[in-house]
């Protein structure tokens, strides 16, 4: 909380996305998103269903291209950019609809995210272009890989970070398990593992609070909030649970139809009278409850 | 911890050297049979091999990487028609091309069968990485028409390029060099290239494409070019799979039923027979198929079953099979394997079953 | 390059004819994948089984040439209803690919079928008609030669189309099928039998295919157990061509496809051997530029 205090002109915007329309056909899904996310802070997306929130997402991490609009992502144009590529770059996120590897187990789930850091020349690529620090992550390609060329080593320090970060999020216990055996909280908490292995700066939340009862989505904000300050992240979250995005989120946007109608600080958005007409009405007597 | 990272070495160097004794035991077997079998067990057993090279090839990308190709007859047929004309020799070729004669170039390749199987295995990863880029680029059903399809093309430039191919007459006289040891050797290159890639960083990106490509793309992982990248490996082995095939038929030419869609369906049924995604499912699923075909052969000369005398069915093989086939799928779904495979724990927890329900 | 306007004239002809045959096979394909996004491979030897039955029936049981079709068309609709109830309908929970596996499965178990109990070697199926000559006559127009044949099929392919758009348009059957290739869950709750409705559609796109297989064998009536192989693919490919689901698409595409492939050969005769690959490269070039085709709506996977 002590850096949304922080005035606003300090702060680094390490996402912009400037007048983002994304349009299916004859249906606006975003229509003119303008905003930005600043560098730490914890960042919430509110609507309706159907108001556009995970199509935001699905625009930042290249899987839909922009009907217009720019997204700049860390000083780069990411517009043009794949899916890998934006993750390559330091952006993470999870699925409203859990999208683990469900016959892999929970190590190899956040071993596969740790693949494109073996090799990380597509991405020095596209980060020299933009006058960036290549990652430099050493070069061990495909072959070392099958003919064991001092691939065991590698194997073993992943093998290693990967358990380290399973211990900080409390799943190492259950590092041999089917992903898909793994009871619903624990999945979406092993999603949210699997996109911390890739590295990001920037990570992306979608409704990570679905189906968790009240001690556990207590126990999700704590997370969410730790995990920001252990690997100095930006957390934007799509979510419905209001008592999750008031007590965690530093800023709030709130959309409808595609618009932004609101932003601000949770107590600013609580008391935005379009907004409790629009939405938050119902749900925040649901909360209060 | 460290302990933990030292007995999982020691298990590593342990399994190690039990697949080291394994492969020398089943190599002791085959120098028993070479010696022992006849030239037609010993044919069989060849084959064997080859369909375990086919199977575990079409595993990597249909089981492993989950891609849905119909395309490997296609790139069988690139193996075995580029290692022929590399085999046989110029006074031969110049015989066989009657209705016209060879291109030039063609006409006086000579090399030896080794080279003639890595060149087969590299012609049919790069027809892989020219017909991936289009194909690749579709999802699921259209994939594999598209894959079929292309399949389909080959064969149909390899009954039309008269003065490559020799066109329908196709290729006669390759010498017959395919024996246990080039088959079964290749067979064990192959499974140690693809286990050792299932197994490395790689072969979990690719069980990452399978499981959710979405997800997988968003974890940072190239989809198209690992996929890419399987299809290419697949194809490398099934053109050397090709090679050792053609040099097994001595005689090969491009009918739909030889190297059209229905060697394509052989493969297919052999890997789901043994568990679609499992490479020990595969290789079983081949011996099985290979053993079967050989077996059903009896149908198709006279026959006596129950004491009454039966004509020679033509085709019979085939319609069990296929049978055998649509039933699998719809009832038993897995195969043999499901995606399990046969690793040294896995015996050793099966033994330890057996002695203790042996003990009491 | 100088054309031979009567080699246009049949070319054009013939590859509308051919056209119109993918197009009554590519309907069957186009309403199966529509209800359960399946592609039947097995329509190709579907198509097959109809030649041999009318064959079979004209030849072995004597009945008369119209009568051993009508008797093919009923058979290869049970056979259709057979092959649901026994091969997919147990897979109707099961990932897509499995249905796709059985279905080739059922296609190479035709195929074997018919190598087992008719025999591997091509067949004439003129045999079948009691007046030969038909399929030889030609309308004579200046010093232009039109095969009667093509006209008799293609007039038949129009009544077939047309039957099919009425029963799929006009008839109750044919909104249930359209609502079911629409969502099933919510068909059924509606309270559809959706198993009826399936096993009619595989009736009626089995006999269209049938009915294609026949007047196939008219035109080139050498065949054999593998004859159905290709035009069954590129009938599949017509329906991808115009849009799979879109059963306009599918006769559009199929005879667009008849079409393109016989003016391709006419205006480069050497390439004539190759033939049979361009529909293949036809299938990539629209799948990548237009992947829902030119009839069919677009779909977004919902992430």
């Amino acid at each position: 909380m002590i850096r949304n205090t922080q005035g606003k002109s300090e702060r680094n915007p390490i996402l912009k996305l400037e007048h983002v329309t994304m349009r299916f056909g004859g249906l606006t899904a975003v229509d003119d998103f303008d905003n930005v996310a600043y560098e730490g802070e914890i960042l919430g997306i509110i609507g309706p269903n159907g108001a556009g929130k995970t199509t935001v997402f699905n625009v930042i991490t290249g899987i839909y291209f922009p009907t217009s609009g720019r997204i700049i992502f860390d000083g780069i144009d990411i517009t043009p950019y794949k899916p890998h590529q934006i993750t390559h770059l330091g952006v993470a996120r999870t699925f409203q609809n859990i999208r683990l590897f469900g016959d892999l187990s929970v190590l190899d789930n956040v071993l596969v995210a740790q693949h494109h850091l073996l090799s990380t020349r597509d991405a020095d690529k596209i980060l020299v272009r933009h006058g960036k620090e290549p990652k430099v992550k050493g070069h061990l390609w495909f072959w070392r890989a099958v003919f064991k060329i001092g691939y065991r080593e590698k194997e073993r320090q992943m093998i290693e970070e990967a358990m380290n970060l399973l211990r900080k999020v409390q799943l190492d216990h259950l590092a041999y398990e089917k992903a898909s055996s793994l009871p619903y909280g624990q999945q979406r908490k092993l999603e949210i593992a699997r996109a911390l292995a890739t590295e990001p700066k920037l990570l992306l939340l979608d409704e990570p609070a679905a189906g968790m009862n009240p001690k556990e989505s207590e126990e999700l904000m704590e997370f969410i909030k730790y995990i920001r300050d252990e690997f100095k992240l930006t957390v934007i979250l799509i979510e419905h649970d209001m008592k999750v995005v008031m007590g965690v989120c530093e800023r709030i946007i709130v959309m409808d139809s595609g618009k932004i109608i609101a932003e601000g600080t949770p107590q600013e958005i609580s008391r935005n009278p379009r907004v409790i007409e629009a939405y938050l009405g119902k749900e925040w007597e649901h909360v209060n409850t | 911890m460290v302990t933990a990272m030292r007995t999982m070495k020691e298990k590593t160097r342990r399994d190690l050297t039990l697949t080291v004794l394994f492969v020398i035991f089943v190599a002791i077997l085959l120098q028993v049979a070479n010696v022992k079998f006849d030239s037609y067990q010993k044919q069989v057993l060849s084959l064997m091999a080859i369909y375990g090279i086919m199977a575990v090839s079409l595993n990597l990308v249909n089981g492993i990487t989950g891609v849905f190709s119909l395309g490997h007859a296609g790139f069988i047929l690139l193996g075995a028609y580029t290692s022929a004309l590399l085999t046989i020799p110029p006074e031969q070729k110049a015989m066989i091309f009657i209705i016209e004669p060879a291109h030039p170039f063609i006409a006086n390749l000579h090399t030896d069968f080794f080279t003639a199987t890595i060149v087969a295995g590299g012609i049919s990863a790069l027809g892989a990485f020219i017909i991936g880029f289009p194909v690749l680029r579709l999802s699921g059903d259209y994939l594999a028409i598209a894959s079929l399809g292309f399949s389909e093309v080959l064969r149909i430039l390899a009954l039309n390029l008269q003065s490559i191919t020799n066109g329908s007459l196709g290729l006669k006289g390759i010498p017959n060099h395919t024996n246990i040891w080039w088959s079964w050797g290749w067979l064990l290159v192959t499974v140690l290239f693809i286990v050792s890639l299932v197994k490395s960083s790689y072969g979990r990106a690719l069980l990452a494409i399978r499981e959710n490509p979405i997800a997988a793309e968003a974890m940072g992982i190239n989809v198209f070019k690992h996929t890419l990248l399987s299809f290419v490996i697949s194809a490398f082995f099934a053109g050397v799979s090709g090679s050792l095939y053609a040099h097994w038929l001595t005689t090969i030419d491009p009918r739909i039923t030889t190297f059209g869609p229905v060697l394509t369906y052989y493969v297919l049924i052999m890997v789901v027979l043994g568990g679609l995604g499992s490479v020990s499912g595969s290789i079983i699923g081949a011996i099985l198929f290979a053993f079967l075909m050989e077996w059903l052969r009896m149908f198709e000369q006279p026959f006596t079953l129950f004491g009454r005398q039966y004509p020679a069915i033509q085709g019979m093989r085939m319609l069990v099979l296929s049978v055998l086939f649509v039933v699998t799928m719809i009832v038993w779904k897995r195969g043999l394997f499901g995606r399990a495979e046969i690793t040294w724990d896995g015996i050793r927890k099966l033994m330890k079953k057996f002695r203790r329900s042996g003990s009491r | 390059m100088s054309l031979n306007p009567t080699i246009l004239i049949q070319n054009l002809l013939n590859g509308l004819m051919v056209g119109g045959l993918y197009a009554l096979i590519a309907v069957g394909y186009t309403m199966v994948y529509g209800i359960l996004r399946l592609i039947n491979f097995a329509f190709g030897d579907v198509m097959v089984m109809g030649i041999y039955f009318a064959y079979y029936g004209a030849t072995l049981i004597r009945l008369s040439f119209p009568l051993a079709v009508t008797v093919s068309l009923a058979g290869t609709a049970l056979l259709g209803i057979v092959i649901d109830r026994l091969a997919y309908k147990p897979l109707r929970n099961s990932p897509r690919i499995s249905a796709l596996i059985t279905a080739i499965g059922v296609s190479f178990f035709i195929e074997s079928f018919a190598v087992v109990f008719f025999g591997p070697n091509y067949k004439p199926f003129l045999d079948a008609l009691e007046n030969k000559t038909i399929a030889f006559e030609s309308f004579v127009i200046g010093n232009v030669y039109l095969p009667k044949i093509i006209f008799i099929i293609l007039g038949i392919t129009a009544i077939a189309l047309f039957i099919l758009f009425v029963i799929v348009y006009r008839t109750k059957i044919g909104m249930a099928m359209r609502a079911i290739s629409a969502d099933i869950p919510t068909t059924s709750l509606m309270g559809i039998n959706v198993d009826n409705v399936i096993g009619f559609t595989f009736a009626i796109s089995s006999a269209l295919a049938a009915l294609a297989g026949v007047m196939w064998a008219l035109r080139y009536p050498s065949f054999y157990p593998y004859t159905g192989f290709v035009p069954g693919l590129k009938a599949f490919i017509a329906a991808v061509f115009g849009g799979i689901g879109s059963i306009g698409g599918a006769v559009v595409g199929g005879i667009l496809l008849g079409v393109i492939e016989m003016m391709i050969i006419t205006l480069f005769p050497t390439l004539m051997q190759y033939k049979d690959a361009f529909a293949f490269i036809i299938l990539i070039v629209i799948l990548l530029v237009k992947p829902a085709g030119l009839l069919g709506k677009r779909t977004v996977e919902k992430v």
